[in-house]
């Protein structure tokens, strides 16, 4: 009955946006303590200056109603009846402005430093992050779409930047400036002070219990947007189907409710936001209430002057900020809370494929290639190979052919070693790969992706991306060799033609054309090629198959075959099923066997005559 | 103003909230004028003349005009907020039908990055500004006038002495927005390309772990990364150097009140209470200039913000549906599909198809064979009128389409495009996506018919699986199986594949073709391919180059041409072996296995 229910509400919900990672954490002080670990170096140079400069600010800002209260007692209007002092006024009028003139530097400095140190530490921050993810392994990838990964090392570092440039600082500042209020207040007058000071609990009080439902309103808000958003995005991405299909109706309707959800929910927000600094005036008026009223009193009873009066109506004013700013603080505190849980949950994952502390470099290779009784399992208990033994030799080429799923890529992916196997070695000369530095395996061993990878740049750079070094001759030539030349000079700048946002600006065959340049220029022993399945025109086509000659000659290679026509001349086919080598042999071998394979190239053709 | 006036259509319903919200504001700013003045009749008229009577009153109107003003500064934010969001709630349904209504060639060039920042930031800023930022520039004229009419009421020499520094205040102002604000341009764009190096990263991340390039993307990434620290830190560097100037500037105020009020007081030409009410009024004059470069910057910002959304709004829609549309009803069309003549080019560039001819009546089913610009993608999107023709026509049943509305014109066209596309949503809702109505049994229907219900079965939620951008990944095949489906369950008269089993195996594609040829029985199919094997049962084979059709017939006849049909053939079937096709007894895939087994 239940099953029966969500299904169909998910039928009623037409699109599905689950909502993102929390937006806030509770308070942890382990991860705080973590998180200023990255303060440490520059805790000695920079820090102490800023708390210098910090303090010294806050000081003079806090002098200075004291020094105009001392204006007018002694100066303007003296409390004891005799005429001001005009010599009195100029030089607390010289004193004001000096303090104002230490202000300026200290603040100028403060906020230079403050950025300084916050900045270093955010790009510390990424920077660990960015290499620590770099070295993760594929299991690390398969589990998480890009677009989380990407927003740890953006939205969430960014979103420590405040917490370091500013929210420290100005947390010290504030206290700073709350305790010298108190103390000041107590100076001029325990009684009053006292008096006036019994609203300040209520403003905590109040201002915080506001400032939880303002939370909550604005992460409601926030997560609504987010799955307006989402839809947005999609349904401009989708629009072609949206419209041969005909739903520009529904999908409109659809989108007004979310829209109207939104905007109860910023009405909800806003208000009780715009209702914060209102609440905290009403209930500043009784501080107010009790300055006039009783303050009046001690005027009257001469128990204080009209200057201390003053200050006090100047201190008070600035008792708020303090306050306000420290619960604002607090809301910034929890959302870097998330945002650190989430960036060190990425730095503590370990990578599975691990270098072991005493790896050798891997020296140069023939490239005989040996799979020992290999057992490998994606998810526990869910062989995707079960004990493979092959043996290649140095320029032998195997093609690998399987239905989905049956074992191909695993192959690949193990002699890469962007997985290790669970039992059983692969050996390339005799050398269990565990043994050597990754690098020096992976820069011997070539792969050839399916779904080239165009990096945004020029055609020349991605091409050296094979070989970093490689000069703009030998990056020609290699293109040359792989009949990607022509086009290549086809295109505006030739070489020096950008390309951006995953190259999508060229076709798939001139994409793969490109990756075999790319491999031709790391001139690895042991190349690895991943067949395209997508359709390429007939034209490409040749290109491609006189190319792959040109790339796997005199070494050996591993194909990964979609269509059998190109593997015909393989040395050894391999026919994997379920994770287990079902066949193997040359082409002729094979037919004569009457197997899978011989099968499978006679019911190409029995479609073509069906 | 004009960009406001354009936008008068958004706000203008709401103009009661915009009164309110304006007014209330005036009237908090005009009740913080009485507190200095109540301090100054505590200080002259209570405490120096000794008036104590009067202490609980002046105390309480203190408490009375402070929780009056409090409550005006709440209705002003409430009813600006209100006004805000209703505003931004009518943009972006008007935004979003546009979207929905603009046609392919708007799309072809229009980026959804682009496209995303319109609808939230540019968006934002005129929430922004209509709720607050309008009413805050009026209200800062309103604070200078009263703050300086009071001022000047009390003394107006000592409000010109206390101001001396103050046109300098607005000077350093403006220049800070003028510095500040191209800083923090350039701390976005920063931010974006650092945000691109990561997100190709970590999308690339197999190639760049097969040749072993993290150090090399560690590099690239530093690059980017210092980039953007020393953008944030030219921009702090401006704030820290302007700030505190503009922070002297104000205190500067202080001083000359200090010195030039005191000397008056002093001299009994000023009353101590006006005096100190003096150091609350300048904040009066202060606080707008000081603000004025924010305002001034807000302002444009958010004009600009409105230009692009009204641009957006205002695109022009290439397909449009006739005045006085010929009717069509839908389950009387027989789907007779024909272009004659038809030339059509994309903007800008060479025809993409040249004097098209074309004629399938029902039942036929039109194989479209070609390289990669060809135009045999383009034929689809010219018959469901995704863009308009420059010569020629096209009839569905004889009926020129640009004289059937849209929804007519499209509704019994089912098509299956290049790019698979996914909603976030269940397979369930994606097949029934162009039919919300059909029912459970159809879907699984459509889905063994498309070869898809196997595989859908195996996940762990079945058909509620949840797809898309953010759902389950789904391989290039499968996705395909669902599209298939999603079109077949229209129950379309004109089934239209474009390219659409391309990572799909040969075998399954084989099957799936099996499966629609029934449903498509009397009705019309086009299959745009590059196997032969896709395509070699159409009743009609065309083969394209260049927008030309170079070659027509039967997969019989056009093998015993001599052209580019013959040669993609012989490409895909080089090894074909000497005895083949006779083989009707070949084992399939599976039945091979078995009999190794």
């Amino acid at each position: 009955m239940s099953e029966q229910a969500a299904r169909t509400a998910n039928k009623r919900n037409r699109f599905v946006y689950q909502d993102d990672e929390l937006i806030e954490k509770p308070f942890n002080w382990a991860q705080i303590r973590r998180l200023f670990t990255y303060m440490r170096p520059y805790a000695k140079q920079l820090l102490p200056i800023i708390i210098v400069m910090m303090v010294l600010g806050t000081a003079t800002r806090l002098a200075i109603p004291a020094l105009i209260a001392y204006a007018i007692d002694h100066a303007i209007y003296p409390k004891d009846g005799s005429s001001g002092s005009l010599s009195l006024l100029y030089w607390i009028a010289g004193i004001a402005f000096a303090l104002y003139l230490v202000q300026w530097g200290a603040n100028t400095f403060r906020i230079r430093y403050t950025n300084l140190i916050g900045q270093r530490i955010i790009f510390d921050l990424r920077q660990h992050l960015f290499s620590h993810i770099q070295k993760l392994s594929f299991r690390f990838f398969d589990k998480r779409p890009a677009g989380s990964v990407l927003v740890r090392v953006t939205n969430d570092v960014n979103a420590l930047q405040d917490l370091f440039t500013n929210g420290v600082v100005n947390l010290m500042m504030d206290c700073v400036q709350l305790v010298g209020i108190v103390v000041i207040l107590l100076v001029l007058n325990v009684k009053l002070g006292l008096a006036v000071m019994i609203t300040v609990p209520l403003m905590f009080i109040v201002s915080s219990s506001l400032r939880r439902r303002i939370r909550t309103a604005w992460q409601d808000v926030r997560m609504k947007q987010s799955r307006m958003n989402a839809h947005l995005n999609e349904s401009i991405q989708g629009i072609r189907v949206t419209q041969a299909y005909v739903q520009e109706q529904n999908n409109t309707a659809y989108f007004d409710n979310m829209n109207k959800s939104n905007m109860f929910a910023w009405h909800r927000a806003s208000a009780l936001n715009q209702s914060f600094g209102p609440v905290i005036e009403v209930t500043s008026a009784i501080g107010m209430l009790i300055l006039f009223w009783y303050g009046s009193h001690l005027v009257q009873t001469s128990a204080i002057t009209i200057g201390v009066l003053v200050a006090f109506a100047n201190y008070i004013g600035n008792f708020w900020d303090p306050i306000n700013r420290l619960g604002q603080m607090y809301s910034q505190l929890l959302i870097a809370m998330a945002s650190s849980e989430r960036i060190f949950e990425f730095i503590d994952e370990e990578p599975t494929v691990g270098e072991r502390p005493d790896a050798k470099r891997l020296q140069e290779i023939r490239g005989d290639v040996t799979f020992e009784d290999i057992v490998f399992e994606y998810e526990k208990d869910r062989p995707a190979l079960k004990n493979i033994r092959l043996d290649v030799k140095a320029g032998q080429s195997i093609a690998l052919v399987g239905h989905t799923g049956s074992g191909k890529s695993t192959i690949i992916n193990l002699l890469c070693r962007f997985y290790d196997p669970v039992q059983g070695r692969v050996l390339i000369d005799g050398q269990d790969i565990r043994d050597v530095t990754v690098e020096s395996l992976r820069s011997q061993v070539g792969i050839v992706l399916q779904d080239t990878f165009i990096f945004s740049g020029s055609i020349r750079d991605n091409i050296r991306f094979g070989r970093l070094n490689a000069t703009d001759e030998e990056v020609e030539l290699a293109a040359q060799a792989v009949n990607a030349h022509d086009f290549i000079l086809s295109l505006p700048d030739g070489y020096d033609t950008q390309v951006q946002e995953r190259g999508n600006s060229l076709s798939m065959g001139q994409r793969q054309l490109l990756s075999f340049a790319r491999a031709l220029l790391a001139d690895p022993r042991v190349l690895i090629l991943d067949e395209a399945t997508a359709s390429i025109d007939t034209e490409t086509e040749l290109k491609i198959q006189e190319a792959l000659k040109t790339l796997l000659f005199g070494r050996t290679s591993f194909i990964i075959a979609h269509r059998l026509s190109t593997i015909r001349h393989c040395d050894n086919i391999v026919v994997l099923d379920h994770g287990v080598i079902m066949e193997q042999g040359d082409h002729d071998e094979l037919m004569r066997q009457q197997g899978i394979y011989h099968g499978l190239i006679e019911a190409q053709y029995r479609f073509l005559s069906a | 103003m004009d960009v406001f006036k354009q936008l008068k259509d958004f706000y203008w319903p709401e103009r009661k909230l915009l009164a309110a919200s304006i007014v209330a504001l005036a009237v908090a700013t005009a009740l913080g004028l009485v507190y200095p003045n109540l301090l100054r009749v505590l200080i002259d008229d209570v405490l120096i003349a000794e008036q104590y009577q009067w202490v609980p009153t002046i105390a309480l109107t203190v408490v009375g005009v402070i929780i009056l003003k409090a409550s005006m500064q709440f209705v002003h934010g409430f009813f600006g907020g209100r006004l805000g969001n209703r505003v931004a709630y009518r943009l972006r349904n008007a935004c979003y039908e546009k979207l929905q209504r603009l046609s392919f060639p708007y799309y072809d060039t229009a980026k959804t990055g682009d496209l995303m920042s319109r609808l939230t930031a540019d968006l934002e800023a005129i929430r922004q500004f209509i709720g607050f930022g309008f009413a805050q520039i009026l209200n800062m004229l309103m604070m200078v006038v009263f703050g300086a009419a009071m001022m000047v009421s009390i003394h107006w020499q000592l409000t010109l002495m206390t101001f001396v520094t103050i046109p300098l205040l607005a000077f350093t102002a403006l220049r800070f927005e003028k510095r500040i604000h191209p800083a923090f341009q350039e701390m976005r764009l920063a931010m974006s390309h650092l945000t691109t190096a990561v997100q190709e990263n970590i999308t690339g991340v197999r190639t760049v772990k097969s040749f072993a390039r993290e150090p090399h993307e560690v590099d690239k990434f530093l690059v980017r990364s210092e980039e953007y620290k020393a953008n944030q830190l030219r921009a702090s560097r401006i704030w820290g150097n302007y700030f505190p100037v503009m922070e002297l500037l104000a205190s500067l105020c202080i001083v000359m009140l200090l010195v030039a009020g005191g000397s008056l007081v002093i001299r009994g030409s000023l009353q101590l209470g006006e005096l100190v009410a003096f150091f609350s009024l300048i904040w009066y004059i202060v606080q707008p200039m000081w603000q004025l470069g924010f305002h001034i910057n807000n302002y444009t910002q958010s004009k600009a913000s409105g230009e692009r959304v009204l641009e957006l709004l205002h695109q022009y829609e290439h397909v449009r549906n006739p005045e006085h549309p010929a009717r069509l009803e839908p389950d009387q069309v027989r789907g007779h599909v024909q272009f004659r003549d038809v030339t059509f080019h994309y903007p800008d560039k060479p025809p993409a198809l040249r004097d098209f001819n074309l004629d399938a009546p029902p039942g036929k089913v039109i194989g479209l064979l070609g390289g990669t610009g060809s135009g045999k993608s383009t034929v689809v999107q010219l018959l469901m009128r995704a863009y308009n023709i420059q010569k020629g026509s096209i009839t569905l049943d004889g009926r020129d389409i640009r004289e059937l509305e849209l929804t007519e014109l499209r509704s019994p066209i089912a098509t299956v495009f290049q790019e698979t596309f996914l909603f976030s949503a269940s397979i369930r809702d994606n097949i029934a996506y162009g039919s919300p109505d059909v029912s459970d049994e159809a879907i699984i229907e459509a889905c063994k018919l498309a070869k898809a219900h196997d595989f859908i079965m195996e996940l762990p939620l079945g058909y509620d699986t949840v797809v898309g951008e953010r759902g389950l990944g789904l391989s290039g095949g499968q996705k395909q199986r669902i599209a298939i489906a999603r079109a077949l369950i229209k129950n379309p008269r004109v089934l239209f594949l474009d390219d659409a089993t391309s990572a799909v195996d040969m075998e399954t594609e084989h099957e799936i073709q099996a499966g629609f040829k029934t449903l498509m029985q009397g009705r019309t199919t086009f299959i745009v391919a590059h196997r032969i094997s896709s395509l070699k049962h159409a009743d009609e084979i065309l083969v394209l180059e260049q927008g030309v059709v170079v070659q027509r017939g039967t997969h019989e006849e056009l093998l015993a041409q001599r052209g580019l049909y013959r040669e993609t053939y012989n490409t895909q079937y080089a090894d074909r072996p000497a005895d083949s096709p006779a083989a009707e007894a070949a084992p399939t895939y599976d039945q091979g296995r078995r009999a190794v087994q």
